[in-house]
């Protein structure tokens, strides 16, 4: 910090913006770790055959499998658009 | 029994190798007879920053292959009695390395050496895994970048899944923190991520921070590693990284910038 910078404008430091991206991509990444391989075609099937039924995108869908100590749950998520 | 140590990262460039010939030189230094193992296989690198690039006679894959006995491999360092290395093969053959050519050399270096380092190639694919398969303890070598960061909790999954430990439910593999390249001046700027940030994105025990430093290139220029160097302040906070290892409590150094004068600071000197 130099005298001249006190006349600069202050913006947000990019460490800290860094920090909230990684933050956010790491947790996500681990999210996918811990979940079995089969769940990413899985939700391709669930999907079509939703789409038999229903016109929708395959980002509509959301398939997560929890593991709690007791048991798993899956969770699906399908998000209409305000149309239908 | 030997305690095998794995320098990993995933990214490549970060200093895993520069990294393994510090700690390996380190622990010899303290008279813990080592070897550093190049996993790279086809990318062979830690000779010539060991300095011993035209001693190579044979290496791991002819070992693996029985063309040559460990100790016909193994090249003893000239600086140190205590320290060994074992070079990668040269070969384009990516499947050289089999796990269990790998676990019977492993074996065979554990009768007689106290520590074992295994250098991993970057990545995550097939050699990576295997430098890190049969590890006690893991050295995450991460720069204060995205990427590194990112790259390096991949490898923490890897190891936490893969890992011969994690397999068999044993006890999990020791994980180390090892930021290299930091610059103390640029994260009191906010242009880089500090030792804090990064350490609550891993949420790893911090082995040591390595400040980016001109002693380096030079070490690697001259194949003598960085920690030789007592001059210089890598080699010390390598040094410090290795009391670390051995279960010393070093406080740690180089992490906050170089005080400047009242005039610098006034004008913004760097």
């Amino acid at each position: 910090m130099s005298i001249f910078d006190y006349f600069k404008s202050k913006k947000t430091s990019s460490a800290s913006l860094a920090k909230e991206r990684l933050q956010v991509i790491v947790a996500h990444e681990r999210g996918q770790r811990t979940q079995p391989d089969y769940l990413p075609r899985m939700q391709q099937e669930i999907i079509e055959v939703i789409k038999k039924y229903i016109a929708i995108d395959n980002d509509q869908v959301k398939i997560t499998m929890d593991n709690n100590e007791s048991c798993s749950i899956l969770e699906l998520n399908v998000t209409f658009s305000e149309k239908d | 029994m030997a305690e095998i140590i794995v320098v990993t990262s995933g990214k490549g460039g970060v200093g895993k190798t520069t990294t393994s010939a510090a700690i390996g030189s380190g622990l010899a230094l303290r008279g813990h007879k080592t070897v550093i193992i190049d996993f790279d296989v086809g990318l062979r690198n830690l000779d010539l920053i060991m300095g011993c690039e035209r001693r190579v006679v044979y290496d791991f894959v002819n070992v693996l292959n029985k063309e040559a006995n460990l100790n016909q491999a193994l090249i003893k360092d000239k600086r140190n009695d205590k320290l060994f290395i074992l070079p990668a093969s040269q070969t384009r053959d990516k499947d050289a390395l089999t796990q269990d050519g790998v676990q019977s050399i492993l074996n065979e270096l554990a009768e007689s050496f106290e520590y074992i380092i295994c250098d991993s190639p970057a990545g995550i694919e097939k050699g990576a895994q295997m430098a890190l398969y049969y590890a006690d303890q893991a050295i995450v070598v991460t720069n204060p970048e995205v990427s590194s960061v990112r790259d390096s909790d991949r490898i923490l999954g890897i190891l936490q899944s893969k890992s011969l430990r994690a397999e068999t439910g044993a006890e999990p593999v020791k994980e180390h923190l090892l930021l290299t390249r930091y610059n103390p001046e640029r994260v009191e700027e906010g242009e880089m991520l500090s030792v804090k940030d990064v350490e609550d994105i891993l949420a790893i025990p911090l082995l040591g921070v390595i400040p980016e430093s001109e002693a380096v290139l030079k070490a690697s220029n001259q194949g003598e590693p960085v920690i030789f160097d007592e001059s210089a302040d890598a080699g010390n906070a390598y040094s410090d990284a290795v009391g670390r290892l051995l279960g010393e409590s070093v406080a740690f150094r180089f992490i906050e910038p170089a005080k400047k004068g009242f005039l610098k600071r006034l004008l913004g000197a760097k």
